[in-house]
């Protein structure tokens, strides 16, 4: 059969047209599932007291380490603790150091990258060497080393991923920015007279956004990894507080009892997935020709 | 030696021609639906024979090319039709079959020469592969040939050329190792598919001399595609004539130019200003108005009737393309009815019948119109930009942008400004507008010096200084609508405070720029590249400014929408007695709007002088070249034309040769102009030259 | 282009002189005094013996004047005394790192031995299973948590199924080679002792599989997204119109354009390893670098903390060095 042929039969069996449904579905399904696994994750958080007839901390040693049951759905853990109720519980921590690391160390991030691509010059020169020298070590390396000097403690190890987090927003606002500047649209803008100020937020920022809010969606599910993986080290949260990578870090040794670690991973892969599938549909939505890739 | 500009032989018909086309069709099956981009076409080219296609953009002519290699991808699709190469269907070719075709008995060139080499393989791999893959020569007998191929096609030093990679060479350069790829096989048939619009006019010039030659020294049969009718003009001995993915005329490349006899063919030929004539019926151009129909829809009588001046009833009909002469044929019903073209006046659209009002001008503009004193005056204007540094111990480099130019513009007149990529003239627009701060100079607007002004001292002066710019897809903010983007200027400068106001104005200025006062709540990405401009436009004028300057407004656009923003801008001119700084890389458009021209080279001016004079009598050898280089959309002139061939590239502008920066490309130059930099001094009758031998050439 | 490796080399000294200084900022913004944790209560009330410790340290100096020290210190491959094993840090590191060195490489090549191939194909075959397979192979590699992952693989082979290896380089019961490199398949086979080159190639197989996962998964999208962005380059039609078969010029045009952001990535690729290694080791009871990390964070073990980031970080600038000047080679237009 000749491409030729193929044409024609393809032709024959063509449809032209989707439904403006099934486009959006193929477009955003996806990113809906990413939403809805991120809201379901949300309202736990707000109401796990609900959920839930156990404490997260209630011990009691003669019920350690039972398989899932009906009375515990995902087992105890080695104190007795009901696994399912501190996962449950352990979405607070790990959404609420998420958001703070990433929205304070994009804020922090862009402000500076923006303004060093805005003042040019010898500041710019300073703040991009900056950012280099903080992104020429490996990330969970240096906040390691940051939250062992400042002390074990959520607010700590927060303070520790900001250090590490803000220069690639840095990075990527002041590539931005000096897009955006040299566009002509920016020039008409400045042939107008308009002041500077006004400039940047009604011309710049509103163009220069897009890319920004996509690796703030991305970037949630690995603060969240981050944070995670360093409570797993033992430098994220005071026990007995329940969260997520420090449950896996408890029942990491238990292999025969799987259910103490695999649960709370599974918790983290969930709501990574979810900050993954959201930014990559917020990519597309903001930029139909990253489509195409 | 043989006259070099002869035409390609007559086209003897051929018993089978090399190709034939017939009843091709090409479909795009995009989401939103099918495309039909190449709908029924037919022509035939002989052995030997020069074809040119022409048409604007979305016309179908570049599908047409490609489809001729089957090299179109996902969503096209080639759906019915024939294409006999040397008598073997293309279309019932299997994969294998096509390979063999594909660089051996055809071959193609591309538009982008900065984009169709690859960046990180040498020359000589990619110059070699297309011989080894056909097994014409082994490994080392392609590499000897490839080398005699760089040469053969202009390259100096071939032998190092080929060991090098295409980032080291300019545009120009890499088109010619293109030519030497497709020339390679010997291809009976060579396609070119835009291969000079990327390329200034000098380089372009150049490009299609050796084109010329290689039809003529090899046989081969080429295929040109442009949207340039002065490129077909000079190289393509018979010419179809497309739309809406349509042939509408066939024939003569003389006759069509001389006499069209499709109205699109008509429109094409008198839209574009030309620099053998003088422009008849004051300076409108020909130009039909609307944009081509979506190509979505298709309409059920003849494609171009709801933009067509000659239109008829029997138009709702959709005409055959037939024989209407020896060798010709065309899809118009008029012209089918044996009714000539050239007689009616165009029909005047509803839009610019609309009997409007000629504004009066202020108190304040009449008086400026008197005035003597200059507009402006740029006197010594140095921008040097620093490259980013290569590496960390690298010292800075400058671009030498703009390079000591002065330049005067009185009230009320045109002055274009042209000059060949990289000449700087693009960077004095935006210093004249401050949008770059000069390293060096000054600008007196008005009388006030603005070079090194602060921002704040400026911005009263912006009201009466505006520019335009060169893309209309990038100079308006997308996330803006219509009416906001000329809401900012009006309420900046305080020209309207209320919102009724504003709304008022906002219709008024979108009915100077002839869009529909309504549309302003709509977003840029809504209008075509024309109506873009006209809302840059909008934005320019709705501070009532009096000097414009206009950075390439056209070049982005296609003929005919070049010829109605020209009318636009000229009938503001008139309207308004605005006054225009006009920048261009097309010598013919400059000579039809311009009072007064100025030549750029290498960030320094060659010549200045009245528009006709320069023509006329060009002092500078720059401008001569320039002018000779230019295209002329006339068959049988083209042919004839005494042409200078202006050798070599611009050198760069990060070192800039001493002396007269022209010299390196100079025939006259001798040790002077390496020595001292010629002035610029005055000739004759407000005609400037920088040479130290003025019009001795 | 030896301009550009003389640029590059004087950027990484730069990078690495700031780097000390860095982590001296770090180590001393310590709060409370790291002398009167270490004196005790009963000496840190004697301030006479407070002061002779702080002379004997260094600690009276000035700021800058104590970063001198430290620097000198470094520059001798004196990165100062693990508090935890009471050995100087840098005889630590050395003793721990070749069974990192190790398991990164291992891993390291099995995610571009499998994410290359796997994103060339996903887009060349785009939107088939290969491409659905890739993505959801990268999805979950970027998304899964490389601690969590090394337990589910830990308790599904090792104690669900009993088909792996335990923790641990070695079985428990056998003998390490005797040590040349320091890699253990090196080393058993330098020995001639095939069961023990086979003793740890079976170790090696989890350990090297969860450490490669995170960057399989960035592999693999990269070279998705860059093998899509050149297969509709201009070149590429180029090529196909010059008659050349679609195996060549996949791979004899459009890959090596394709591999350039790859090489880019290695840095980043590098990082992921690193912590994966810390995650990875810890889980598998692995002797190497990640596992004294682990151990130093757990204990506060300063010193150790401080040192390991500085040989990271240096180890980190050595290897964008690599990527820079390797990046200089694929690509002409670099270095001219």
């Amino acid at each position: 059969m000749t491409a030729f042929d193929q044409a024609s039969a393809a032709l024959a069996t063509f449809t032209p047209v989707r439904s403006k449904g099934q486009r959006w579905r193929r477009r955003y399904g996806i990113a809906t599932l990413g939403a809805t696994i991120i809201l379901a994750w949300l309202l736990i958080a707000l109401a796990c007291p609900y959920l839930t007839s156990y404490s997260p901390d209630a011990v009691d040693v003669s019920l350690r380490l039972r398989p899932p049951s009906a009375m515990h759905w995902l087992g105890t853990d080695e104190l007795g603790r009901d696994v399912l109720t501190r996962l449950l519980y352990g979405s607070r921590i790990s959404l609420v150091t998420g958001f703070a690391v990433v929205i304070l160390g994009a804020a922090f991030g862009t402000l500076v990258g923006g303004i060093a691509a805005f003042m040019r010059g010898r500041g710019e020169e300073l703040i991009m060497r900056l950012t280099d020298l903080v992104l020429c070590f490996p990330p969970i390396i240096l906040a390691l080393a940051i939250a062992a000097a400042l002390g074990i403690g959520t607010m700590n190890t927060i303070i520790a991923m900001l250090v590490v987090w803000w220069p690639k927003f840095a990075r990527l606002a002041h590539s931005l920015v000096l897009v955006q500047r040299s566009q002509e649209y920016v020039e008409a803008a400045v042939v107008i007279g308009l002041k500077p100020m006004r400039i940047l937020a009604r011309h710049i920022i509103p163009n220069a956004v897009g890319p920004l809010i996509v690796l703030v969606t991305l970037d949630l599910g690995n603060a969240i990894i981050t944070f995670a993986g360093l409570s797993f080290l033992g430098l994220g949260v005071v026990p007995p507080t329940p969260e997520w990578g420090s449950m896996v870090a408890e029942g990491r040794e238990l292999v025969e009892q799987w259910w103490v670690a695999a649960f709370p991973g599974f918790a983290i892969l969930s709501v990574v997935l979810g900050f993954n599938f959201l930014g990559d549909g917020v990519r597309d939505w903001l930029d139909p020709k990253a489509r195409q890739r | 030696m043989p006259d070099m500009r002869a035409p390609a032989p007559p086209s003897t018909i051929a018993a089978t021609p090399v190709l034939a086309v017939s009843d091709l069709r090409t479909q795009f099956f995009t989401d939103s639906g099918v495309v039909r981009a190449v709908d029924g076409v037919s022509f035939t080219v002989g052995s030997g024979e020069t074809l040119g296609i022409v048409g604007e953009s979305g016309s179908g002519k570049s599908v047409t090319a490609q489809s001729l290699m089957r090299l179109l991808e996902e969503p096209a699709r080639i759906v019915s039709g024939s294409i006999l190469f040397q008598g073997r269907d293309v279309l019932a070719m299997s994969h294998a079959e096509l390979r063999k075709l594909r660089g051996a008995g055809m071959a193609m060139v591309f538009q982008d020469p900065m984009t169709s080499l690859n960046p990180v393989l040498r020359i000589a791999r990619q110059v070699v592969e297309t011989m080894v893959a056909h097994g014409s020569f082994g490994e080392k007998e392609a590499t000897e040939r490839g080398v005699k191929l760089l040469g053969r096609m202009g390259i100096t030093t071939p032998k190092r050329a080929i060991n090098s990679y295409p980032h080291q060479f300019s545009g120009g350069m890499r088109q010619r190792v293109a030519l030497a790829m497709g020339m390679s096989n010997e291809p009976a048939l060579l396609i070119a598919d835009e291969p000079t619009t990327a390329l200034d006019v000098t380089i372009q010039a150049q490009i299609l001399e050796l084109l010329r030659e290689l039809n003529r020294d090899f046989g081969t049969a080429i295929v040109l595609i442009s949207h340039d009718l002065g490129v077909i003009a000079g190289l393509c001995s018979r010419v179809l004539v497309m739309y809406a993915g349509e042939i509408v005329e066939e024939g003569p490349a003389e006759a069509i130019l001389s006499h069209p006899k499709h109205p699109y063919s008509w429109a094409l030929v008198n839209a574009v200003p030309r620099l053998d004539r003088e422009p008849v019926a004051g300076k409108k151009l020909t130009a039909i108005e609307g944009a081509p129909p979506d190509p979505l829809s298709v309409t059920r009588g003849c494609r171009f009737a709801p933009r067509c001046p000659f239109r008829i009833e029997r138009c709702a009909e959709h005409p055959e393309l037939l024989e209407i002469g020896i060798a010709r044929k065309s899809r118009c019903w008029v012209t089918q009815a044996g009714v000539g073209l050239d007689t009616p006046a165009p029909a005047p659209s509803p839009l610019r019948d609309r009997a409007k009002p000629p504004q009066t001008l202020s108190r304040e503009q009449r008086d400026q119109e008197i005035d003597p004193s200059p507009l402006l005056e740029v006197k010594g204007l140095v921008k040097h930009f620093a490259l980013p540094k290569r590496g960390f111990l690298e010292p800075y480099r400058h671009v030498h942008a703009v390079d000591g130019v002065d330049l005067t513009v009185k009230r009320g007149e045109t002055v274009g400004l042209v000059g060949e990529s990289g000449c700087g003239k693009s960077t004095l627009a935006r210093l004249i507008l401050r949008i770059h701060r000069p390293d060096a100079g000054s600008i007196l607007f008005e009388g006030n010096e603005i070079a090194q002004a602060a921002p704040a001292a400026i911005r009263p002066l912006r009201r009466r200084l505006q520019m335009v710019f060169q893309d209309p897809y990038a100079s308006l903010n997308s996330r803006m609508t219509v009416a906001q983007i000329l809401e900012e200027p009006l309420r900046f400068h305080g020209l309207a405070t209320t919102s009724t106001e504003c709304r008022e104005r906002i219709a008024e200025l979108l009915e100077t720029v002839r869009l529909d006062p309504k549309s302003g709540a709509r977003y840029p990405h809504e209008f075509s590249g024309g109506q873009r401009q006209r809302i840059s436009i909008a934005r320019a004028l709705a501070v009532k400014p009096n000097f414009i300057v206009a950075d390439e407004p056209i070049s982005a656009l296609d003929v005919n929408i070049q010829a109605q923003i020209l009318n636009l801008l000229l009938g503001l001119q008139e309207e308004l007695g605005l006054t225009y700084l006009f920048i261009a890389h097309d010598l013919s458009v400059v000579r039809h709007i311009s009072d007064r021209v100025v030549v750029l080279y290498l960030g320094k001016v060659a010549e200045v002088a009245p528009a006709k004079d320069l023509f006329a009598a060009p002092l500078h050898p720059y401008t001569r070249y320039l002018i000779s280089a230019l295209p002329i959309p006339d068959a049988s002139i083209e042919r004839r034309r005494e042409r200078l061939r202006l050798a070599g590239e611009p050198p760069s502008a990060v070192d800039p040769p001493s002396g007269c920066r022209f010299r390196t490309r100079c025939p006259l130059a001798e040790r002077i102009c390496a020595e001292i930099p010629p002035p610029l001094i005055e000739h004759g009758q407000g005609h400037f030259a920088a040479c130290h031998f003025p019009g001795k050439f | 282009m030896p301009r550009y490796i003389a640029s590059r080399l004087a950027v990484t000294a730069v990078m690495a002189l700031l780097a000390t200084l860095v982590i001296f900022l770090i180590a001393n913004m310590v709060p409370g005094d790291p002398i009167l944790a270490q004196l005790g209560d009963v000496a840190a009330s004697n301030k006479a013996f407070v002061a002779e410790w702080r002379a004997k340290w260094g600690l009276d100096l000035p700021l800058w004047e104590r970063y001198l020290v430290f620097l000198k210190g470094v520059l001798h491959g004196d990165l100062g005394i693990s508090i935890a094993s009471q050995r100087p840090v840098l005889e630590d590191i050395a003793q721990y790192a070749p069974a990192t060195i190790e398991l990164a490489t291992v891993g390291f090549l099995l995610s571009l031995l499998i994410g290359v191939p796997l994103g060339m194909l996903a887009a060349i075959k785009r939107d088939s299973w290969v491409d659905h397979l890739a993505r959801a192979v990268s999805l979950i590699g970027v998304s899964s948590p490389t601690f969590w992952l090394a337990f589910i693989m830990l308790a599904l082979f090792y104690g669900g199924l009993q088909i792996a290896p335990g923790p641990g380089r070695l079985d428990p019961i056998a003998f390490s080679p005797p040590t040349v490199t320091g890699l253990f398949l090196i080393d058993s086979l330098l020995a001639g002792d095939v069961a023990t080159f086979r003793d740890a190639a079976t170790h090696l197989v989890l350990p090297s599989v969860v450490l490669a996962a995170a960057t399989l998964g960035l592999i693999t999208r990269t070279t998705r997204a860059s093998m899509l962005d050149n297969l509709h380059q201009d070149y590429v039609r180029v090529a196909r119109a010059k008659g050349l078969r679609e195996r060549r010029i996949v791979n004899g045009h459009v890959l090596p354009n394709a591999l350039i952001p790859i090489v880019t990535l290695g840095g980043l690729a590098y990082a992921n390893l690193l912590t994966g290694a810390v995650m990875t080791e810890t889980v598998f009871s692995w002797p190497g670098l990640g596992r004294y990390t682990f151990r130093s964070a757990e204990a506060l073990d300063f010193p150790a903390i401080m040192g390991i980031t500085l040989v990271v970080a240096l180890t980190y600038l050595v290897i964008n060095l690599v990527i820079d000047l390797s990046y200089a080679l694929l690509d002409p237009r670099v270095a001219r």
